[in-house]
């Protein structure tokens, strides 16, 4: 939140925009250069010490590995980094093309879920 | 289901969209029936001057933040069904299209004192062939239609499920969410037994 940073200014309300531009943390890039990082593919980190010795690893690179010890989605990432989707994508593309992460995109449109995960779903939502 | 070379398994997620106008109860629904968190998303548009100019490395772009609501229900370690809302605004239909794409499929909310605000949702998950429900969400006050009356309305086809609810109710959207699920078993040619 921009109003409770340190160094706010009452001349800078939230209708400024962010003071930081979120594009920033990826040096501007705006694609990612690899992956396509569906909002519900998985993410997962190859090791558990991955970024070790990884100078040139930005914080929130190192966050993201921390994060995708266990499969995390690309929603729930952005989500907890609280950095937009197209922001996450760029860096996850980064660890990607590191070989830090592997990355598990969800099946294509066609192919529908079979009708016993059909079943789990209805079941599950019953049980809620 | 095959976690493949790692030996943490990777999940199955289902993606609902949430669709509907402005105001019409999405973020509600998603709340009801999930932990509801805010994601972000910062859209670059692309100017259409790339065709003409040469401007490698000073491509002339503008963003736009968009907020969705998004939320998460665990059917079990390795199923998972996300929940979008999408954005009401008719400007960022690109967005829908890439949280469309593989989708189970949607529910669309609708508010019959602006049945109009919902034709356009409708129109994109008909176009797409994503199979969906209309939620009717009946608001304190506003007049109780039938169901067949709000698909008539609606000029839908026969089998799409229409199904009255409260977007605040937890039970009620529960109902909405089975009730698209079980359309799409449907669809596939084999009803998903009641139990």
């Amino acid at each position: 939140m921009a109003a409770e940073a340190p160094g706010y200014h009452d001349w800078l309300d939230t209708d400024a925009g962010p003071v930081v531009r979120p594009y920033t943390v990826t040096g501007g890039r705006v694609r990612p250069n690899s992956g396509a990082f569906d909002v519900v593919a998985f993410v997962v980190a190859v090791s558990p010490d991955a970024a070790a010795g990884r100078l040139d690893l930005q914080p929130e690179h190192r966050t993201i590995l921390e994060i995708a010890q266990d499969p995390v989605s690309v929603a729930e990432l952005a989500s907890e980094l609280d950095l937009a989707l197209g922001v996450v994508r760029v860096l996850l593309s980064d660890l990607l093309a590191d070989g830090l992460v592997s990355a598990h995109e969800p099946s294509a449109t066609a192919e529908l879920p079979d009708d016993d995960i059909l079943k789990a779903v209805v079941n599950g939502l019953r049980a809620l | 289901m095959d976690s493949g070379r790692s030996d943490r398994r990777i999940p199955l997620a289902l993606k609902i969209l949430i669709a509907g106008g402005f105001g019409v109860g999405k973020t509600t629904l998603v709340g009801a029936v999930s932990e509801i968190r805010p994601l972000q998303t910062e859209e670059v548009l692309s100017t259409a001057s790339e065709d003409h100019d040469d401007v490698s490395g000073v491509e002339t772009k503008s963003t736009t933040t968009v907020a969705m609501d998004f939320g998460r229900i665990t059917i079990t370690d390795d199923l998972q069904v996300y929940l979008f809302g999408t954005p009401g605004q008719d400007r960022f239909w690109f967005l829908w299209d890439e949280l469309a794409f593989g989708a189970l499929g949607a529910v669309v909310l609708a508010d019959t004192r602006r049945l109009a605000d919902c034709f356009p949702s409708v129109d994109y998950f008909e176009q797409r062939g994503t199979p969906f429900v209309v939620g009717v969400n009946c608001f304190d006050g506003a007049q109780r239609f039938s169901p067949d009356s709000v698909r008539n309305a609606l000029d839908l086809d026969p089998d799409v499920p229409v199904v009255l609810c409260d977007a605040r109710d937890r039970q009620s959207g529960k109902t909405v969410l089975i009730a698209l699920v079980e359309h799409v078993a449907s669809r596939r040619g084999e009803p998903v037994p009641a139990g």
